[in-house]
């Protein structure tokens, strides 16, 4: 059979270049190279080759979604300095001093600075470790806080990321969360089941809520073309508006109550609470931890993963490759859907125990800054995740203590995402830039040189 | 070496005076992690001259000429212009010092008019902002006409050839004063037409005092336009060849060993016919019939190669085989199982191996590193994976060997695919395709931007393949490259079939075929010259004895070429 001579033959052909000294210094290179284990990738952006970059559109979008870690850093960095600038704007002593400014300057600048850093040490101290509690059961209650607020941020991000990396914008995570919410809730109070059993109906019943919200949409944009960020604001609303009319039928209210608001879920129905009930923090967060293994599994090490990155990258070359374009899309968005709705489980099983039109509350959103600031990877993802529960979690505690107000938060988180979507700025700002400076006199001669030439 | 002396400064030329510039890169060093792609090159470039730069894949050349035009910073050396240092922080400063690039691909806006992408980015602007269009639209006149361009500045970019949209490129340089343009592998995606229309422009450019720097891989081209050659093989110059070398002696001096240039190959020992095509019809969505009630078979150790000028059906007849395009009618059988209707994974999965026309499109992934790509058509199968789970390990395994065997130029496997240079992607391309066990391999432009050495290899391949009992089909635009592959060459022609006729068919009977004239009447036209001329002598011929022929005939140089020593075969089929 010719088929099984091949290798033989592929072995007479094997090495054209024998004797070229070109071949083994090649040899050589790629053994010194892949013996160290570390193959740094080129400092140059690959687009600048000629443009003869193979892969997929190389939107902007793509390029803010994919971009460089240290960006993320710079970008969360500078945001914080410029929000504590603006809290010293706001500060009464910073007011005053401003007053004798040419004066006494180091007044005002240490003005600032206290200002400043009493906001940032109180939404510390509100998030992560409190010093003045008695005991470390009371000093760890922020951090626990934090946990749980960034649990549903976490998978509803996965959701994005994912998405994101295999070329879709998914924006739905709000509609996909509140579809599980509402699935999961009534699983958890209206039927009555045994321990165990009833929790796991819940996650089930959540997961699919989400799954297929989220499948939709890619069923949607596979058959018909349509586009999936009109799509996705579209299945918002609808689920939002489905949402405000369930909490109006009777099925959803409690019994000889009118208010949009659901019965309490059944003991058997809600998350376990991790470390007893002095904490608010359930199951949920073990099953995040979980959720971004399994995803940074799938992207890397599964074949279903390999496609949708394919799809994201090049959706011709997946296509020539004999991948199932439309299959891809809509199994993603499915399991985007299904992460989603595991944040949708936790707000009515862990969270909250009850269904309000606030279930999601603006989960749904923040887990696309979530997954904007994770650059799309499972483990960015999930870190972005916790920093925004921590700022969610400490920006009560800072009110309380300095009367900052916590849409300074808000403000902090937006201009996270400005930097993140301007990198060149954040470079330039921290003096970053890939080109290397020139000493004077070549800068000098250059513009003679341009002057005299392009004249 | 041997060129017109020009001084520095200005020339007269009849009508106007041109500035000219004279460019220099002194000590160039570029590094990429632990590859040093660019080993302290030195280059000048003479006013007025067009300047070749040859070498291998992975040589450095793209690299360089990215660095001259201010996309890469240079790890070290410097770029002088009129003998004055500069620093380029960015394509800008390159333009505006006077240096101009046509990228491969190119970058215009196909919505916009010529007009439009060639005022995009330097506006020339009215009073109140608004974009000044006739100065362009003359500036374009201007200029197509001096040099015969023969470019509407009204039509819609996307409604243009190939070769007129970078005849745009080439006037978006010109018009911003370009005095040194650089030509990236021009010619790779140009037609035979094409490609003599761009070589006389070229010259045309050069005697009103515009230096070129030209890379191409076809040897015919750069023996034809270039005044002088620089060889760099593995980021450094190994030294200059003078156009007037034999062919034979630029390969090897560039690849530094002996290379065959014709390809040694027994006459093919055809088996059963094993794949058909029978009254195969595709129609594009405008309702066109780009591929028009074919027929033909191909049996198994037997090469057909597809002939015609590109956009006669030959994108659309490999597409339909492989399950990519829509409306298709008739029947395509391989093994006797129908193709039509099944999908692309099923078509692969049957053992079809396929090389898209455009490997930066449809072929790779630039993003993935180059052992995924490797792997692209069958990264859900053993041994790169069970079940669902793949196997790193196993993707990187094949990855080493199928680098060593098809000799591509990377430090790792690992580094994403698109740091390649051109050629080394196109042997990732092949190498994926001709390493599984095939039942059909089909292959567009196989050595398409492929270095002379790296051809000898693949095109070895290719009939080493054939001579396994896999029926072949080998699409090119190149005639060399068909009529040395070829058992049989089949004609297309406006989506229609013009002929299958057997290797050794004279160039000029393929010509009128390749025109829409059946071969009867071709052959009756001009008597079927099967030249077979004595094979040109490709000895050791490696020594650089320049020859100061300075009266090179372009003219002649382009007939000759590889053609002259033109394929064996033809006996059977
Ligand atoms: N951005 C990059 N990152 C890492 N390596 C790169 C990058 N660009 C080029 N290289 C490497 O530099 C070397 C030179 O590449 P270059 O593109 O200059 O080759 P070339 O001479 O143009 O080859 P070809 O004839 O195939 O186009 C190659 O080994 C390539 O892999
Ligand atoms: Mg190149």
């Amino acid at each position: 059979m010719p088929d099984e001579d091949r290798p033989k033959h592929v072995d007479q052909h094997a090495k054209p270049h024998e004797k070229s000294v070109a071949a083994e210094e090649t040899a050589a290179v790629a053994a010194v190279d892949t013996a160290g284990g570390a193959i740094s990738p080129s400092a140059v952006p690959a687009t600048a080759q000629s443009g003869k970059l193979p892969g997929g559109p190389d939107t902007l979008l793509r390029k803010i979604f994919t971009g460089s870690g240290v960006v993320s850093v710079l970008a969360v960095l500078l945001a914080l300095i410029l929000g504590g600038l603006l809290i010293a704007a706001t500060d009464e002593r910073v007011a005053t001093t401003s007053g004798y400014l040419f004066a006494r300057p180091t007044d005002f600048l240490s003005a600032v600075w206290n200002a400043a850093t009493r906001s940032y040490i109180a939404l510390f101290q509100g998030s992560v470790f409190n010093p003045r509690g008695s005991g470390l059961a009371v000093q760890f209650a922020p951090l626990m806080e934090t946990l749980t607020i960034a649990t549903p941020l976490i998978t509803a991000g996965l959701g994005v990321a994912l998405a994101f990396r295999a070329g879709l914008f998914n924006i739905g995570a709000q509609g996909q969360i509140i579809m599980a919410g509402i699935l999961a809730a009534w699983v958890g109070f209206a039927l009555h089941l045994p321990l165990g059993l009833h929790l796991l109906l819940v996650l089930v019943a959540g997961i699919v809520g989400g799954a297929l919200w989220g499948g939709l949409v890619g069923l949607l944009k596979a058959r018909t073309g349509a586009h999936e960020v009109i799509l996705t604001i579209m299945f918002n609303y609808i689920a939002l508006y489905f949402l405000r009319y369930l909490l109006n039928t009777p099925a959803f209210q409690r019994p000889g109550e009118s208010n949009p608001i659901s019965p309490i879920l059944d003991p058997t129905a809600v998350y376990p609470q991790i470390f007893g009930s002095q904490y608010r923090l359930h199951l949920g967060f073990i099953l995040a931890i979980a959720a971004t293994v399994l995803v940074w599994w799938l992207l890397n090490r599964s074949t279903v993963g390999f496609e949708f990155r394919a799809v994201g990258a090049n959706p011709k070359a997946a296509l020539t490759a004999g991948i199932n374009v439309s299959r891809s899309t809509i199994l993603v968005m499915a399991i985007a859907g299904a992460l989603a709705g595991m944040s949708g489980v936790a707000q009515v099983a862990g969270t909250e125990k009850v269904l309000t039109d606030g279930v999601a509350a603006t989960y749904g959103f923040d887990a696309i800054t979530v997954a904007l600031l994770g650059r799309s990877t499972p483990w960015g993802t999930f870190a972005a995740g916790l920093l925004f529960g921590a700022f969610r979690a400490g920006a009560v505690q800072m009110q309380i203590q300095t009367g900052t107000p916590i849409d300074i938060v808000l403000v902090v988180q937006s201009l996270i995402v400005l930097f993140i979507a301007a990198p060149p700025l954040v470079r330039a700002i921290f003096g970053l830039n890939p080109r290397r400076k020139k000493p004077a006199a070549a800068g000098k001669s250059q513009q003679a040189a341009t002057t005299g030439g392009a004249a | 070496m041997l060129q017109p002396h020009i001084p520095s400064g200005t020339v007269t030329d009849a009508s106007r005076l041109v500035r000219v510039l004279k460019l220099e890169l002194r000590g160039i060093t570029k590094r990429f992690g632990s590859l040093l792609a660019n080993d302290h090159i030195d280059v000048v470039v003479e006013p007025g001259q067009i300047h070749c730069l040859l070498g291998e894949n992975g040589a450095g050349k793209s690299t360089l000429m990215n660095v001259l035009y201010g996309l890469y910073e240079p790890t070290e050396g410097e770029i002088l212009v009129n003998d004055k240092p500069v620093s380029f922080r960015g394509p800008g400063d390159a333009m505006a010092a006077g240096i101009g690039m046509v990228h491969q691909h190119f970058m215009l806006v196909p919505v916009f008019t010529v007009a439009e992408n060639v005022a995009l980015g330097a506006e020339s602007t009215k009073a109140g902002g608004f974009l000044n269009l006739e100065d362009t639209r003359r500036k374009i006149k201007e200029i197509s006409d001096r040099y015969g361009f023969d470019v509407d500045p009204d039509a819609l970019v996307e409604d243009l050839p190939v070769g007129v949209q970078q005849r745009v490129e080439i006037i978006k340089a010109l018009v911003r004063d370009a005095k040194v343009l650089i030509l990236d592998e021009p010619t790779a995606v140009l037609t035979p037409q094409e490609t003599d229309e761009l070589l006389d422009i070229m010259r045309q450019l050069k005697s009103n005092g515009t230096s070129i720097v030209f890379i191409s891989h076809k040897l015919r081209e750069v023996k034809a336009v270039s005044d002088t050659i620089t060889v760099i093989r593995r980021g450094k110059v190994v030294g200059s060849a003078n156009p007037g070398d034999s062919t034979t002696a630029l390969a090897s001096m560039m690849v530094g060993r002996a290379v065959n240039l014709t390809l040694d190959k027994a006459p093919a020992k055809p088996l059963e016919k094993t794949f058909k095509v029978k009254d195969l019809t595709v129609i594009a969505p405008n309702g066109h019939h780009t591929v028009d009630g074919i027929s033909f078979d191909i049996a198994r150790g037997e090469i057909l190669a597809v002939a015609g000028v590109q956009g006669n059906g030959q994108t659309e007849l490999t597409e339909a085989i492989l399950g990519l395009q829509e409306r298709v009618h008739g029947s395509i059988l391989l093994d006797d199982v129908e193709l039509v209707g099944r999908s692309v994974k099923d078509v692969l999965n049957s053992g079809v191996g396929f090389v898209p026309e455009d490997r930066s499109v449809d072929g790779l992934i630039g993003t993935f590193s180059i052992a995924e790509n490797l792997v692209l058509d069958r990264y859900d199968q053993p041994p790169f994976a069970k079940g669902i789970s793949m196997s790193p390990a196993k993707v990187l395994e094949n990855a080493k060997s199928r680098i060593d065997e098809f000799d591509v130029r990377t430090p790792s496997g690992l580094l994403a695919a698109g740091t390649l240079s051109g050629g080394n992607q196109q042997k990732v391309v092949m190498a994926r395709e001709l390493s599984r066990p095939l039942r059909l391999f089909i292959a567009s432009q196989p050595t398409r931007g492929v270095d002379v050495g790296s051809i000898e290899f693949l095109h070895k391949r290719i009939v080493a393949e054939r001579d396994q009992g896999t029926p072949v089909m080998i699409i090119s635009t190149e005639l060399d490259e068909v009529m040395e592959l070829a058992d049989r060459i089949a004609v297309l022609y406006k989506g229609k079939l013009v002929g299958i006729v057997p290797a050794g068919t004279g160039r000029d009977v393929l010509g009128l075929m390749m025109a829409g004239i059946p071969q009867e009447d071709a052959a009756s036209d001009h008597a079927v010259k099967t030249d077979r001329a004595a094979k040109t002598e490709h000895a050791a011929n490696t020594d650089q004895a320049v020859q100061p022929d300075q009266t090179f005939k372009t003219d002649a140089a382009a007939a000759e070429g590889r053609a002259t020593s033109s394929p064996e075969g033809g006996e059977h089929a």
